[in-house]
């Protein structure tokens, strides 16, 4: 008992988060009737939020560096214009468009990059003014009007599903599979790592909470496959959402790149004189950010079908939010992508959640803001108690 | 009426798991100036902090006497309307805010609300002479220099009507005539009938003005030494800061073979990042062989820390000319990477702000610089790095509860081996130490010496930057003297000595 005590005050904000996450969907679960965790709706919640996680994941990067982009809605809506541009009124084969659009995005993030790193203008400034300059090249190249249709191999990225080469029934059976082989993989990954550890001689885990800890993975995994299959199985989305977690966790926690963005964020003076080459990882940041915001914009352009003006606004918002309510500083160093992604669903279930109750959008405004502000407070209040 | 203006009873103050202090004594007699003693961590500034009232009454046990009655402090206010005021090592000046604003901040010469400037600037006047700064009182603080901000300080804590002074590592950051200057005045502040409590390391000062000392031991009081009753020694108060006779400062070095020539500079010529015609370095020589430790000696502003950083990758101002040479043969260390894989090294003398990455851990500021080593394609090993961080806290004795301590949560020695460590990892081959020893107890002190020696038996080269000539005469084999951006001289250890030094140190252009 003392051991999950220990346990759960050594990552108190890590579990708080998962906790705050089940008791918000618990909550909801309950107000609307169970509609919540419908397969439907489970799809849907992917769907809709899909877009801003992604640039979540761009985000909190440029947060532990002690920045903030506040362009990245209306570089996603540039960038879904270019694309209709190229797909639609060009007749450029969708693939080729997509990698263009990936590529301006990362040169956009380039354009910003150069002025945060290299010229030291606050990234608020520079973002603040790409967010307007952006939005206004939207309106410019798309002439003030959207444009639509897209091809559909192109809105397969955001409406398509795994397909099922397992046949058929009511049960999306490759998805079960999918859900299986992830579990044996992610059994087989712990206990490599624990073997590892105890090869080391490092501290573990009593091995009944390895296990519960395991069953638990497994169990909630499945379930959500299992509940996936029984509506048209995994969306295309989320396989993408999988891959960018996976990857930008493992290069945030595993790899030199990482190491030196969290560093830059702690202290960029000690970062420096480390040997870090701090304008450079601060540029590569800010062109990562472009690229994500790039796919972000694909994705928004390719759920909606068409290419509006408007797109993206606010989405800066909500993944700076995401972030904050993840467990990053506003002051750099600290966050995690894992939080990121976390904080974004909080927020997706609670706009999902809302909607679905029939709350008004004034209100969701006003609730989601207080609950950014209670998110940080209570961060702010659990590391002066550990101090 | 007692002749103690201040008494502090059996003090005992706990933190959750830690006795910070122990029932601690502390008697300060009227007018005089009583410095406290202790090495880090003894609980110096707890003491003073449960004096000025920031941790308030009921949160420690024992009693506070001050002028004859007992106090109970909620908060500081309450502590400095009675006449106790603190000046923190970190000032407290707002930089952009005039000398009066700062003066009179909190405490502002109004009526209902409506500042009075020409009472402001009036009074402003009439302390700032008292302390002796001849400045304008609309001047911004942040034009006056360290020492100038001090006075400031001491001016602000006038204007509170100050009975009892208390200053915490006062010239810490101050150069030696801006030092001087600063006791001075304490000392004048004395014959006006202000006592004052000082918190030094510098036992040379504390030698020189106090009237009394206490010393503090792991929050214990160990003893009081009465100027006028015994004669007070820097080793009588050593020893007592340390609990045993240190009679050797300085560790004895086992060898002293200096091998051949492994760093040289020729030339060297730097000027001000952003005045160009501002020549900051200027030709400068030197050379360090292989196993030899050579000092810097030099004032404050002399250029000793520009030199290290602008050899470090060219780290500090404008390149103009001059040649590195490594083992003979000239390196272009154009910057901080290209002179870390040149087997160069920079500890820097603010660890803090330049060193130390203070809300990661330990392990994690230890590989910061090599991270190379402990990985492939870009992927670190993890668990090597648990390794390392663990054997370099080993080696070097860091007293922490494990590697994954935040190194903002350890003392200012612990601190250095962590950036030592760091450094040490980088597989160095030359070692630029800038004042490695700034801010660290007497004990901690002597063990990186000792580090130190270590690193030079294993044939590296160490250029050891210090402000204290005693250090520099203790460990060097060979000093270079630095003024005004200028090498004014080569001492070898046996010709060496504080007045040669000086001398040296304060010849200036001509």
């Amino acid at each position: 008992m003392q051991a999950i005590g220990e346990l759960f005050r050594k990552n108190i904000r890590q579990y708080g988060m998962i906790i705050a996450l089940v008791f918000i969907t618990v909550l909801f679960q309950i107000l609307t009737d169970g509609i919540l965790l419908k397969p439907l709706n489970i799809t849907n919640l992917i769907l809709q939020n899909s877009y801003i996680l992604i640039l979540a994941i761009g985000m909190v990067l440029v947060i532990i560096t002690g920045h903030i982009d506040l362009s990245v809605g209306s570089v996603a809506a540039f960038i879904g214009a270019l694309a209709a541009i190229m797909m639609v009124d060009m007749q450029l084969h969708p693939f080729v468009a997509v990698i263009l659009s990936l590529l301006i995005g990362a040169l956009i993030g380039a354009w910003q990059g150069f002025w945060v790193a290299y010229v030291n203008i606050p990234a608020f400034i520079v973002t603040l003014a790409g967010m307007l300059l952006f939005r206004g090249l939207t309106m410019i190249v798309l002439g003030g009007q959207s444009i639509a249709p897209f091809p559909k191999s192109f809105q397969k990225i955001s409406s398509g599903f795994l397909p099922d080469w397992l046949g058929g029934g009511s049960l999306h059976v490759l998805t079960l599979v999918l859900g299986i082989l992830l579990s044996l993989l992610v059994v087989w990954q712990e206990y490599r790592e624990r073997r590892t550890r105890i090869k080391y001689r490092f501290e573990v885990p009593a091995l009944w909470i390895f296990g519960l800890k395991l069953a638990a993975l497994v169990v909630v995994l499945n379930l959500f496959t299992y509940v996936l299959a029984t509506y048209h199985g995994i969306p295309n989305i989320l396989v993408i959402l999988f891959f960018l977690i996976v990857i930008y966790s493992f290069v945030m926690n595993r790899m030199i790149a990482g190491r030196h963005i969290y560093a830059l964020g702690g202290n960029e003076k000690a970062a420096k004189l480390s040997g870090v080459k701090t304008k450079k990882v601060t540029f590569w940041v800010f062109v990562n950010m472009g690229a994500l915001a790039a796919l972000s914009g694909l994705i928004f352009a390719a759920r909606l079908n068409s290419a509006t003006p408007k797109a993206g606004t606010n989405f800066e918002l909500d993944a700076i939010a995401a972030c904050f309510i993840g467990g990053a500083s506003a002051t750099g160093g600290i966050g995690t992508v894992y939080g990121a992604i976390i904080g974004g669903l909080v927020m997706g279930v609670m706009n999902n959640g809302m909607s679905l109750i029939g709350l008004g959008v004034d209100w969701q405004q006003g609730i989601k803001g207080l609950v950014l502000l209670l998110a940080v407070a209570f961060d702010i209040y659990n590391k002066s108690k550990t101090q | 009426m007692s002749e103690h203006i201040l008494e502090m009873r059996g003090i005992t103050k706990t933190f959750p798991g830690v006795k910070a202090l122990s029932q601690v004594h502390l008697q300060v007699r009227e007018g005089e100036i009583h410095a406290l003693c202790g090495e880090n961590g003894a609980g110096k500034s707890t003491l003073m902090k449960v004096l000025s009232g920031v941790y308030p009454y009921g949160t420690y046990e024992g009693d506070i006497i001050f002028k004859g009655q007992t106090c109970e402090f909620k908060d500081i206010k309450q502590s400095e309307n009675l006449g106790i005021v603190i000046i923190h090592q970190e000032l407290a000046l707002i930089p952009y805010l005039s000398i009066a604003e700062n003066i009179f901040l909190g405490n502002e010469q109004a009526q209902r609300g409506v500042i009075n400037w020409h009472e402001t600037t009036v009074r402003t006047r009439e302390l700032l002479e008292r302390v002796g700064l001849r400045e304008s009182p609309t001047a911004p603080v942040l034009q006056l220099g360290v020492g100038k901000q001090q006075l400031v300080e001491i001016a602000k804590a006038l204007s509170k009507k100050v009975k009892l002074l208390i200053l915490d590592e006062p010239t810490a950051a101050l150069n030696e005539a801006d030092s001087e200057n600063l006791l001075r005045l304490i000392v004048e502040l004395k014959h006006q009938g202000i006592a004052s409590i000082i918190i030094s390391h510098k036992l040379n000062e504390i030698e020189k003005v106090a009237d009394a000392i206490t010393i503090l031991r792991d929050g214990q009081t160990i003893q009081t030494l009465r100027m006028d009753e015994e004669p007070v020694t820097e080793d009588l108060i050593i020893k007592g800061m340390v609990g045993r006779d240190l009679t050797q400062r300085y560790p004895e070095r086992t060898s002293r073979n200096a091998g051949e020539v492994i760093f040289e500079v020729k030339g060297w010529e730097v000027r001000h990042p952003q005045q160009a015609d501002r020549k900051m370095l200027d030709d400068i020589h030197l050379h360090i062989h292989r196993g030899e430790i050579v000092g810097i000696a030099g004032l404050m502003g002399a250029g000793r820390t520009e030199l290290a950083m602008s050899l470090f990758g060219r780290s500090y101002g404008r390149y103009v000319r001059g040649q590195t040479f490594l083992h003979g043969k000239e390196v272009h260390l154009t910057d901080i990477a290209t002179a870390i894989r040149h087997r160069l090294a920079y500890v820097t003398e603010d660890r803090k702000q330049y060193g130390l990455v203070l809300i990661d851990d330990i392990k994690r500021n230890i590989t910061l610089s090599n991270l190379g080593k402990l990985s492939r394609f870009g992927v670190l090993n993890e668990k090597e790095e648990v390794l390392v961080a663990e054997d370099y806290r080993r080696r070097l004795n860091i007293k922490t509860p494990g590697i994954w301590q935040k190194t903002g949560h350890l003392s200012g020695g612990n601190q250095q081996k962590v950036v030592l460590s760091k450094w040490i990892f980088t597989e160095p081959e030359v070692l630029i130490l800038d004042e490695p020893t700034r801010g660290i107890d007497v004990g901690a002190k002597y063990e990186i010496y000792s580090i130190i020696h270590q690193l030079a038996d294993e044939g590296k080269g160490i250029l050891f930057i210090s402000s204290e000539l005693p250090e520099i005469l203790g460990m060097c084999d060979r000093i270079y003297v630095m003024s005004e951006g200028r090498i004014t001289g080569e001492v070898k250890r046996e010709e060496a000595s504080q007045e040669v030094l000086m001398k040296l140190m304060t010849r200036g252009r001509g």
